[in-house]
């Protein structure tokens, strides 16, 4: 499962982060997001999403939340956690 | 006296680690902001005698989530830690802020700055806040597994970087032990949080909770509407009275001069010029502090983000990005501080896009302008039991400005179709209560860059236009007005021709030159070149307003205020520009589709309201 895919308040733990093909270079976004902290085994979860079209995603990640759009939160695959006592 | 060599720090950290609080702690107003040469990344500098008389030099840089630089912002913070760059000296000391409460992702930074192998020291900032949500670090373990000096600061709080200052002044660099940079950074980071970090929940109930309200589809947009709405009344409202004491006591020291001064040219460029023209700049002082003054604590407080996150999905359909939204808004009072603030927009597109449309934001130089000719030509009157017809006019010339500055965005956006994504990836840090020290030193340096335009700029404009106004001076058997014998009076007749489409009179072409310089100055303009043109003393004494509204057609008053909507008539937001996107193609690109789009609607304006009236 992708993260833009997580239901709203669903917690999940990271596994991998994708490069999109890019065209002579790196996917510097799929860097960003693993300098961020988005790398395998990191616990994540889909805090809130944005007024409209449900753009762009709140991620609570660790102590940090980011704003991410969902082409961003597509490259990130995720596998679903049972609700934890939070 | 080897104790009193001066020591060169710099301040590094991720974005929101209360950096630049601790710097203005450390340095109070002792600072320095200027740019790095060559490009648009500001530069502060401060300093701070420490106990011992040594001096301390700080230099605050950017902040930055990693050393692989994905913003022009992080490439200026790792060439100079790395002594890269020419004009500066590479640091003899890093000071590595990280936010107490989100260690997890400030420590992989500081892991990767350890990597470079320079004298560091760990600041743990903001421990007060950590300690309130029950967040426990133990320092002096935290101290041995990195190796290198780590301290406590509380950057609100007076004193709170005591044991930082103590660790600066001593004599010795702390010495690094050697690290292998192979290591899985996050991996260590858990090590490190597992040792030394007990951390009960994972974020605080607050942020929660005002987060579920304020990022809210309906609730969220509506508070953000409700902000705004305030912002812009306490702009206008609290502004008046000390406007109007800026007003008086302009006009007084011009009085004062004037019973001086022998009656001549030379008075009048003082009184009518340089006098009458600074004041009627500095006047908008106080607007633009009220506005900052907002702008600062809500960026102070975590809330901007907040707003950013809200629109982001509007403003990238029209080809901006939600960091475009703090710009944009900061245009509202003036675009120099706005294309300024474009700074914080990483993607260089977005950034373009939004630095190309600020200066069609209703400014504050656009009111005087909006107020004398609305005064002059808009009846008042109530439109539906409800409205200020006049207060109508004034908020269709602000929507007509937001409108074509989506529209404009979004060409652009076809434009350039078919480049890659522009990322977002915006942190939301958690909220916190501005400090009125920091809130102080942003206002100060705001203030002191709108007073520079003011020294310069209009200055010079003042003295070119009563130089064209005055020179040559009529000949001794001339019938009519001199202005029409000056150099202002051909250019302006000459000029006519060209604006006669757009039913702008000559006096209106003169005005134009020198309201090039700022839009406001167009006010003083009108006012000088219709004294000088009457004949009599009794015409010049009437009101600009009175003698306009019989002066001019209605049609020619509404083209004139559409022009504003558009017109480039700035030339410090015009300077700016060629300064943010160092590029003279940029500016001209600019000043050419502004002209030309001002040009056409203040045509179909007056063709249209010509013919109807």
């Amino acid at each position: 499962m992708r993260l833009d895919s997580l239901p709203l308040g669903q917690s999940a733990v990271v596994v991998s982060v994708e490069d999109r093909p890019q065209v002579g270079s790196t996917d510097v976004i799929a860097r960003r997001l693993r300098e961020l902290g988005f790398v395998p085994g990191e616990p994540v979860r889909l805090a809130a999403w944005g007024p409209i079209g449900a753009d762009p995603l709140l991620i609570q990640i660790g102590f940090t939340r980011f704003a991410l759009r969902r082409s961003e939160a597509a490259r990130v695959v995720v596998s679903p956690q049972a609700e934890s006592a939070a | 006296m080897n104790a009193l060599v001066e020591r060169h720090v710099a301040l590094v950290g991720n974005p929101n680690c209360g950096k630049t609080a601790l710097f203005n702690l450390l340095t109070g107003s002792r600072q320095k902001v200027a740019n790095y040469a060559g490009v648009t990344v500001e530069r502060k500098e401060g300093r701070f005698v420490a106990p011992s008389g040594r001096t301390v030099r700080v230099l605050d840089l950017p902040g930055a989530y990693s050393l692989q630089a994905a913003s022009l912002d992080e490439a200026i913070t790792f060439d100079v830690i790395s002594g890269r760059r020419a004009d500066e000296l590479a640091p003899e000391l890093l000071v590595c802020v990280v936010d107490a409460t989100n260690l997890r992702l400030h420590l992989r930074f500081v892991l990767e700055l350890l990597a470079l192998g320079k004298p560091t020291i760990v600041a743990v900032n903001l421990m007060d806040v950590a300690r309130r949500r029950g967040i426990e670090i133990d320092l002096p373990r935290l101290q041995q597994e990195l190796g290198v000096p780590v301290v406590d600061t509380v950057a609100v709080k007076h004193g709170g970087a005591q044991a930082l200052i103590d660790l600066l002044d001593r004599q010795e660099l702390p010495r690094l032990p050697p690290i292998s940079v192979s290591v899985d950074l996050h991996q260590r980071v858990r090590t490190l949080l597992a040792a030394a970090v007990r951390m009960p929940t994972q974020t605080a109930r607050i942020d929660d909770a005002l987060d579920r309200w304020l990022l809210h589809p309906v609730a969220g947009l509506l508070t953000l509407a409700v902000i705004m709405f305030l912002i812009f009344q306490a702009v206008y409202a609290w502004a008046t009275p000390l406007m109007d004491l800026i007003d008086a006591g302009t006009a007084a020291i011009g009085e004062w001069v004037a019973a001086r001064l022998p009656e001549g040219p030379l008075a009048g460029l003082l009184v009518d010029g340089i006098i009458a023209g600074t004041g009627g700049v500095i006047v908008f002082l106080p607007q633009i502090l009220i506005l900052f003054a907002f702008i600062l604590a809500l960026e102070e407080s975590g809330y901007l983000p907040r707003a950013a996150f809200l629109l982001d999905r509007m403003m990238s359909s029209a080809g901006l990005s939600g960091r475009s939204f703090i710009p944009l808004l900061s245009s509202f009072a003036c675009a120099i501080p706005g294309i300024m603030a474009t700074r914080s927009i990483q993607d260089p597109r977005d950034r373009l896009a939004t630095i190309l449309v600020a200066p069609l934001m209703t400014c504050s130089a656009r009111l005087p302008v909006y107020a004398l000719l609305i005064a002059a030509f808009i009846p008042q009157q109530t439109v539906w039991g409800l409205f200020n017809l006049q207060g109508l006019v004034l908020f269709g010339l602000y929507f007509a400005a937001v409108l074509s500055a989506l529209l404009v965005a979004w060409v652009m956006k076809q434009w350039r179709r078919g480049s890659d994504e522009h990322p977002l990836m915006l942190e939301l840090p958690s909220y916190r209560l501005p400090h009125w020290r920091d809130l102080l030193i942003g206002l100060w340096e705001r203030a002191v860059i709108f007073l520079k335009r003011v020294g310069g700029i209009i200055l010079a404009s003042t003295v070119l236009l009563w130089f064209l106004l005055n020179f040559p001076a009529a000949p001794a058997d001339a019938t009519g007005p001199a202005i029409d014998y000056s150099f202002a009076g051909r250019i302006g007749h000459a000029m006519a021709v060209v604006f006669a489409p757009l039913g702008f009179t000559w006096q209106i072409c003169i005005a134009l030159i020198p309201g090039l310089a700022a839009r406001e100055v167009a006010v003083a303009s009108l006012a000088t070149v219709y004294a000088v043109a009457a004949v009599d003393e009794e015409a010049a004494a009437e009101a600009l307003g009175s003698l306009i509204s019989s002066d001019w057609s209605l049609a020619t008053a509404l083209s004139l205020l559409v022009w504003y909507i558009y017109a480039p008539m700035c030339l410090s937001t015009l300077a700016t520009i060629k300064r943010e996107t160092n590029s003279l193609r940029q500016m001209g690109f600019a000043t050419a589709y502004l002209f030309g789009l001002a040009y056409v609607a203040s045509l179909i304006t007056y063709q249209l309201a010509s013919r109807l009236t």
